[in-house]
């Protein structure tokens, strides 16, 4: 049995779980989140954290879709992490205790899509900046709103 | 032969001289700013490397008077904003502008300079016209060097044109 299956009969709390394309996507309960990456990491080797990002899906309920990348520099695989959170709480478990990477990641997501990552100290602006209104890839955000730090001559 | 010679005083107090040279000092102070113009490459995003073109041997801005760039906007008369300026830079152009000595001019090196480009969104600011003014437009994604040193000779003949008051009523 290959390893990536053998992670996949490991998150039994998965919602959904497949290896498609030599990734494994697992679905996962928003609670369930903290304890697969833990999981992954010390189990089976996963030991980069690639990114951290979510999909606005304007519409449906629950509205976003946070998802997260690892790859293990050893087996040379790739795993996927989907969750959905509703729009009034965009929260799910920060990954800063397991990836110190995690804490750039997770202040651009926030910035970009306005999810709160419970247990990141430092969730500032990183590319936006302060005072900015809004979280500008989400769908509902005007696509030419802008906020100008200067203002505009006349 | 003793009729008296009644000088010609001008109307003001201001000597002949004076009056001669405040017809041609524009004209002379254009032509030396024209040659000598210190570019402050303000570069951001990828017409950078058009920007590097027109400035090495093949373009050779030297030619204009304009290769040798100062990398202190103090010491520079022509801010180059060369790429894409976003919100979150626009107070940096700004202070970067206001800390040029005066005379200074201003060229939008491509079209996210000119006007945004195809950058509508949040991030973008949608031309630095819109935060300081702009005396030559270059637009292009990239401009080619030949529109680059078109540019630089508009600003030229602007340059040229324009009035440098130099020369104050006490000289």
């Amino acid at each position: 049995m290959s390893m990536l299956e053998r992670a996949k009969q490991r998150l039994a709390s998965a919602q959904e779980a497949a290896i498609a394309h030599g990734v494994l996507v697992v679905k996962l309960a928003p609670g369930d989140v903290l304890s697969a990456v833990k999981a992954l990491k010390s189990e089976f080797d996963f030991d980069l954290f690639t990114d951290v990002t979510a999909v606005d899906w304007l519409g449906q309920k629950p509205r976003f879709e946070v998802v997260w990348h690892f790859y293990s520099t050893k087996h040379f695989s790739r795993v996927r992490l989907k969750t959905r959170v509703p729009e009034l709480e965009p929260a799910v478990d920060s990954l800063v205790t397991l990836y110190g990477s995690a804490r750039f990641m997770e202040r651009e997501c926030h910035d970009m899509y306005g999810i709160a990552f419970r247990g990141n100290p430092d969730l500032r602006p990183i590319l936006l900046y302060e005072g900015f209104k809004g979280h500008p890839l989400r769908k509902d955000y005007p696509k030419q709103q802008e906020q100008p730090l200067v203002p505009y001559r006349t | 032969m003793n009729a008296k010679t009644i000088p010609i005083q001008p109307a003001s107090s201001k000597s002949a001289a004076f009056e001669y040279i405040t017809t041609k000092k524009d004209e002379l102070a254009g032509w030396a700013r024209k040659f000598s113009l210190f570019p402050y490459p303000f570069v951001t995003a990828c017409c950078a490397m058009e920007f590097m073109a027109v400035s090495g041997t093949p373009y050779d801005t030297d030619r204009f008077g304009a290769a040798l760039p100062r990398f202190s906007p103090r010491q520079a008369d022509l801010l180059m904003v060369v790429g894409t300026v976003t919100h979150k830079q626009a107070p940096v152009l700004l202070k970067v502008y206001e800390q040029m000595c005066e005379p200074k001019w201003v060229m939008a090196f491509g079209v996210c300079a000119s006007s945004g480009g195809f950058y509508q969104n949040y991030a973008a600011v949608a031309g630095i016209d819109k935060i300081i003014p702009v005396d030559v437009y270059v637009p292009g994604c990239p401009p080619r060097p030949e529109m680059v040193i078109d540019g630089i000779m508009q600003l030229q003949d602007k340059i040229a044109r324009g009035k440098h008051p130099i020369i104050t009523a006490e000289f």
